[in-house]
């Protein structure tokens, strides 16, 4: 594989989103630099609070204004400042270059317009010109693409009337209609069913692979990340805390979050006694301000934790983990 | 052996479909199909299945909360489907609920003495003196401090709150816990420690549990033996090992081969399955998962197949094993 020879499609640069509430600003996203590749899938981890949605919303210029805004950063895609962006300006983008999916297909849905209704527009939208007829061709040719049978009649049925499964392929259609050159995917299989959430993983490597989107996958589930994604993301407490691809980051964690994180997973393949745990919860996003936003439940944290902001080390090639461990390693490996 | 602390045989629910500006009833939803099993004391029984398979339903209708059309359910020999209102209610006291969503089972305008203490005064137990105290204990037992009695729902955090849900149901020194989904809102990390804290109380307190879970791994990792449900019927029941090392009904197997592993080196060798879960409304004929399954005879759609023991401690419901385990035509037997 030549990950490192693959164009930096979408970058992320120092990216900060801050919510002003009744309590202050709470930055959700907390300078995070991390860049997409052409045709890769990237999975973006965290658990509930970690800013992995917030991330995903403020690159689609979706983040809802007021609270939320972009205070710090820049997101580039094809040399222009997604951040810079007039809300016309990031309309064409959305759809044409950069599309999402959500994880619950229903409210993404219009419950009163037929399917096909719906897909239409998404086309006609982005096809200036085009005659409904030619739309509904289009339509169809999408929905055969996702793997939808009968598409001929499906186009006439409502959202209401179809499983969840085949809504997120609706989805996924509805999101491919243009060609993005990116795909966001918030949690797309988390409301489904295990062997629905097989098919619909199995869908989006296939349309990788075929027309060469690149897909950032935002999951907080680690078995989807090493059976889908090439390269991963791991966020806590609105920061990057840990980078590389995925056979390094399960074999060999650096940070002692992603490490904890997948020693708690009940692995259906072996029977644990106990679990491993996190001790402690997930800190208020804002709450910590100087030192690690991990130590108070790391067991490896000492003084240095909590008094200074760790800065990202370089731990391989392609891997960088934000945690002072990396820096003692390499000061025992020199004496 | 003893007798069963839980025994439940040929248990139905059937829901009405209403149509019409009369409500006339035009069919049934048929939740829960003639579902059998036994819960010895001390044990764990996983109940897994996707959604609609009536995992949640037959939960709900061992405790009456949901009123079983057919079947009985005996509790330590008695038999609770029988049981008067009042008789029930003493019952209840035995048996306790663990809910999902620890967001919408507490009661938010109720500080956690109040929500703790309630089923202590439901069924007249104690004073305010002795209640206060038993709310302290079992605050200090699921992992909480006594302050926190005086706090909200709402000033907890998810993992917090499950610990509160899972107080509420120790209250009345039940002997049986039914725990619906009780991890799946939880983040991976808190769900761990949830897990653990349920294995710790059962050794402690010599709970029975009854475990409803969508996630597979979860399952594996608490339960003693488990059943796979699919459309309200039970497909297979097994020891845990068994069941995980050696599945026989192929929805069990295409279940298992459905999740995602945590090893990107990991290779799937079971196909994945094709197709919806069909509507539980309109189930079809004979095996109701003839129309998924890769290895579909010509009679699976006529014949409902029964619940047979094939080997000790595995049952399952499937015409491939019509003959026994060691036949030819067990294609479905796993390798390795």
């Amino acid at each position: 594989m030549s990950m490192t020879e693959q164009k930096e499609l979408l970058q992320v640069h120092n990216l900060e989103t801050t919510f002003f509430t009744d309590d202050g600003a709470i930055p959700a996203v907390d300078g995070i630099t991390f860049s997409l590749r052409e045709r890769e899938i990237l999975g973006i981890v965290g658990e509930s609070g970690s800013g992995k949605s917030v991330t995903s919303l403020s690159i689609m210029g979706l983040i809802p204004s007021p609270p939320g805004k972009i205070t710090k950063g820049e997101i580039l895609f094809e040399g222009k400042d997604l951040t810079k962006l007039k809300e016309k300006e990031m309309r064409e983008i959305r759809g044409n270059d950069i599309a999402m999916i959500f994880q619950e297909p229903m409210t993404s849905l219009n419950p009163l317009f037929t399917i096909g209704k719906q897909l239409n527009e998404a086309i006609l939208l982005h096809n200036k010109g085009w005659s409904k007829k030619q739309a509904t061709a289009r339509a169809i040719e999408m929905m055969k693409l996702v793997g939808l049978p009968r598409a001929e009649q499906l186009i006439k049925d409502y959202p209401h009337q179809l499983s969840g499964g085949m809504r997120q392929r609706v989805m996924i259609a509805m999101a491919l209609v243009c060609d993005p050159k990116v795909l966001i995917a918030d949690e797309p299989t988390t409301a489904l069913d295990v062997t629905i959430q097989a098919q619909i993983l199995q869908l989006m490597r296939e349309l990788n692979h075929r027309l060469n989107t690149a897909v950032m996958l935002i999951t907080h589930d680690l078995g989807v990340v090493a059976e889908t994604c090439e390269r991963v993301v791991v966020m806590y407490g609105g920061q990057i805390v840990e980078e590389g691809p995925v056979s390094e980051i399960f074999k060999n964690p650096q940070h002692p979050y992603t490490k904890g994180l997948i020693q708690s997973i009940p692995d259906m393949r072996v029977k644990k006694d106990r679990l491993y745990s996190i001790p402690g919860s997930v800190p208020k996003p804002g709450s910590i301000e100087i030192g690690c936003r991990f130590a108070e439940r790391c067991e490896f944290a000492f003084d240095r934790c909590t008094k200074e902001n760790p800065p990202i080390y370089q731990t391989g090639e392609q891997h960088t983990s934000r945690c002072f461990l990396v820096e003692e390693k390499e000061r025992e490996l020199n004496v | 052996m003893s007798e069963p602390l839980l025994k439940v045989t040929g248990l139905k629910k059937y829901f009405p479909i209403r149509a019409g500006i009369f409500g006339k009833e035009v069919g049934q939803v048929k939740a829960v199909d003639d579902v059998s099993f036994e819960i010895r004391q001390g044990e764990t029984l996983g109940i897994v299945g996707e959604s609609g398979c009536g995992k949640s339903t037959t939960g709900r209708s061992l405790m009456r909360l949901i009123e079983p059309t057919e079947g009985e359910v005996f509790f330590e020999g008695k038999n609770v489907t029988k049981m008067s209102k009042e008789e029930l209610r003493k019952a209840r006291r035995d048996i306790q609920m663990v809910f999902q969503d620890p967001y919408a089972s507490l009661n938010p305008r109720h500080n956690i003495q109040k929500i703790l203490e309630e089923p202590l005064r439901v069924h007249g137990i104690g004073d305010a003196k002795e209640r206060k105290e038993k709310v302290a204990k079992l605050l200090n037992i699921v992992g909480l401090s006594s302050y926190h009695a005086q706090r909200y729902p709402h000033q907890f955090s998810g993992g917090q709150r499950q610990r509160i849900g899972i107080a509420r149901a120790l209250m009345t020194n039940p002997k049986l816990i039914i725990a619906d989904e009780p991890v799946s809102a939880l983040d991976v990390s808190i769900q761990a420690q949830v897990l653990n804290l349920m294995k710790d109380l059962q050794e402690e307190l010599k709970l029975t549990y009854i475990f409803i879970a969508h996630d597979l791994g979860v399952v594996r990792h608490i339960s003693d033996r488990v059943g796979v449900m699919y459309l309200g019927k039970m497909v297979e029941l097994a020891n845990s090992e068994q069941l995980y090392e050696k599945p026989l009904h192929p929805y069990t197997q295409a279940l298992l081969a459905a999740v995602p592993v945590p090893d990107p080196d990991f290779k799937r060798e079971t196909e994945l399955l094709k197709g919806d879960i069909p509507s539980p409304s309109n189930p079809p004929s004979g095996c109701t998962f003839h129309t998924r399954c890769p290895f579909k005879m010509d009679h699976c759609s006529k014949e409902i197949p029964m619940l047979v023991e094939v080997e000790p401690g595995h049952s399952v419901a499937c015409h491939l094993y019509k003959d026994g385990l060691n036949n030819d035509n067990n294609f479905a037997k796993t390798e390795g």
